[in-house]
């Protein structure tokens, strides 16, 4: 098993005809993702190699079993994008998308969770069950089917985290990237509890940086909870106080949200962080033995 | 507002009274760091100002001062509106004892600033603002000013994308009057395409000459103060290879983020920058292909060499979307490139 999608989930592309959705849709159906429809405004009847195109949502869910749906559309449009995805009823949104106004994020979060739907992003890679599903932007071919768990809040360092889980032969059940934006669809708890509820994860990453208070509430949330072993990581600890870093969400203010706050939590909620993440295979190869 | 010593006391001698000085530097903190001061005559304030522009304050030297009347301030309020992405909300913050010190109570006292999680969904309700703010301004000609500040403050917050709107101190003057005496105002990035009137009045001078470069190319980037160039692709991956080299005992020059869907003219751009600061004695390129294919990025590199005459070590990691492409096109030319993150960063901290 894994966590959100599988093999059998069906994917819908929102941007399917730009520059990234289609070479995303591309590489998705490649790694064995069924990808059974694409939307773009204005180009119904279209396709992309032998996915139909729609020019909505809901045009497209008449059509097909829409499990899930990726956004690839540009920041201005994508919280519309978001919302046609909930208002057609798809349960999994994913925001690729980078660079959204927080505001209209609080809006979208709300307005996803009033259906009862579930959204991952904005500005995250997406996720993947190794060898059943990639939903995102992630190269497949660094993962590897097994029972690691991976949750990040970065993009290119979950590649990094997961590429050395594969080097040590530790293939992983889903890895997701929830997004680095302050204000996110899903964030680490709603994934540690699917982990901790999935009979085929054995062990969990948690890929964390500075900024925000979301590690402090995993670690919390992970002592009291959580049977599985988990290991973190936290990027930005030489970061200098009050310098932005890129991410919206990286900015270390008012003592809280620092890595020494994060690190120090992770420790006291018996969590080993590691300082590299060519470490962490070794961290979870001794905590799956201590089981 | 003024530049020199000479001009802050022709501006209080035209004043009167007593008048207070204050840096104008885009940083919090700056009264603490001794750059509000009070003068009672012009010669006096003369002599502060001098004092306040030979100050540096958290990295940024005093350029500019203000000059004003100072108020006869019976009590100092604070007044703030956050984005708070715990509630995914705004989240108003009021106090009694504002000024200075507001940080420090944040942390010693936090029961003495009071807060309301507003839901920017609903909209500010109205009986929970008024029964939040009447725990702190007593008298209902104090409440009534306070009520009609943080509506208009919220309006702004919200119309104008903002992340943080204060005033400190809110200062309680004669006859009951409340006034602003500062303000900070923060505005989300992401938004600020919607406001081109907020976007206009980006202060360049708090910028280095380098970011300000990296910015008009579309490159995260902040100058730090060591010996190896960093580019990277995508924040949190820069954020570690900065604190791995550190690890390694190395010590980072920037940190720079390609971003995704990179195109060859953005490591043109990167490296040109890196390379144009004298600190820098090698280069790490550290690029895991997700959106961003290797294939530009080997492309880009190419590009560099050709225009640049680049005379640092280059340490190339290259993985990921279309890397097998991208190695290709820099082993071709003779660029060796690595796959492991800490054996390129071993490298690089070993040639800089």
């Amino acid at each position: 098993m894994s966590i959100l999608i599988d093999e059998k989930t069906q994917v819908l592309v929102q941007g399917i005809t730009g520059r990234d959705g289609a070479f995303h849709a591309r590489a998705m159906t490649a790694d064995g993702t069924k990808v059974v429809a694409g939307v773009t405004p204005g180009k119904a009847g279209e396709k992309l190699d032998a996915i139909p195109v729609y020019s909505t949502v809901k045009e497209a869910m008449a059509q097909h079993r829409i499990d899930a749906t990726v956004i690839f559309v540009p920041a201005k449009f994508s919280s519309a994008a978001v919302r046609e995805a909930a208002d057609a009823g798809v349960p999994l949104i994913i925001c690729i998308t980078e660079g959204v106004p927080v505001l209209e994020m609080i809006h979208n979060y709300s307005y996803v969770q009033e259906r009862g739907l579930r959204l991952i992003g904005p500005n995250c890679p997406g996720l993947i069950s190794p060898g059943k599903c990639k939903i995102g932007i992630m190269p497949a071919r660094i993962h590897k089917p097994g029972g690691i768990g991976v949750i990040s809040r970065s993009g290119t360092l979950t590649y990094e985290v997961v590429y050395n889980l594969t080097m040590a032969g530790m293939g992983q059940s889903t890895c997701v990237g929830i997004g680095g934006d302050p204000v996110i669809g899903s964030n680490f708890i709603d994934m540690l509890k699917l982990f901790e509820a999935d009979p085929d994860t054995t062990g969990v990453v948690v890929i964390g940086e500075i900024g925000g208070e979301d590690e402090e509430a995993a670690a919390e949330y992970i002592r009291d909870h959580m049977s599985k072993p988990v290991a973190a990581f936290i990027s930005g600890r030489s970061a200098p106080p009050g310098k932005r870093m890129g991410h919206a969400g990286a900015i270390i203010s008012g003592g809280k949200g620092t890595s020494e706050a994060k690190v120090k939590a992770f420790h006291e909620a018996g969590v080993p962080v590691a300082n590299k993440p060519d470490e962490i295979p070794g961290i979870l190869t001794d905590l799956l033995q201590a089981t | 507002m003024v530049t020199t010593a000479e001009q802050a006391e022709v501006a209080a001698k035209n004043i009167g009274g007593t008048v207070v000085i204050k840096a104008q530097v885009l940083v919090g903190g700056r009264g603490k760091a001794g750059g509000v001061k009070i003068a009672k005559t012009p010669e006096e304030a003369g002599e502060r100002a001098a004092e306040i522009l030979a100050l540096t304050i958290k990295e940024l030297p005093v350029e500019k001062l203000l000059v004003a009347p100072a108020a006869d301030i019976k009590q100092e309020f604070y007044l703030g509106l956050a984005l708070d992405r715990n509630t995914k909300g705004v989240l108003l913050m009021v106090s009694k004892a504002g000024g200075v010190d507001i940080e420090e109570l944040a942390v010693s006292s936090p029961e003495q600033i009071l807060k309301l999680a507003i839901d920017p969904v609903k909209g500010i309700q109205d009986t929970e603002l008024r029964q939040t703010l009447s725990a702190v301004f007593e008298t209902p000609k104090l409440l009534e000013q306070a009520h009609d500040t943080v509506t208009k403050l919220y309006r702004l917050f919200v119309e104008k994308d903002c992340s943080l709107v204060e005033i400190n101190p809110y200062g309680l003057v004669e006859n009951e009057t409340l006034v602003a005496l500062d303000a900070k105002v923060n505005f989300d990035d992401n938004a600020l395409y919607k406001h081109p009137d907020i976007e206009s009045l980006k202060n360049l001078e708090e910028y280095s000459a380098d970011e300000i470069e990296a910015n008009k190319h579309g490159l995260s980037f902040v100058s730090l103060d060591g010996e190896i160039g960093c580019i990277v692709n995508g924040a949190g991956l820069a954020m570690a290879t900065l604190d791995i080299i550190k690890l390694y005992g190395g010590s980072p020059a920037n940190f720079l983020d390609v971003g995704g869907s990179s195109n060859p003219e953005k490591v043109l751009n990167a490296l040109s920058i890196i390379l144009g600061n004298p600190n820098c004695k090698a280069v790490l390129i550290n690029i895991f292909g997700g959106i961003t294919r290797c294939d530009d990025i080997a492309k880009g590199i190419l590009m560099a060499m050709d225009q640049i005459d680049i005379k640092l070590p280059l340490v190339i990691r290259l993985i990921g979307t279309n890397d097998k492409e991208g190695r290709k096109l820099l082993t071709d030319r003779g660029l060796e490139v690595a796959e492991s993150l800490s054996e390129a960063v071993e490298k690089v901290v070993s040639v800089a």
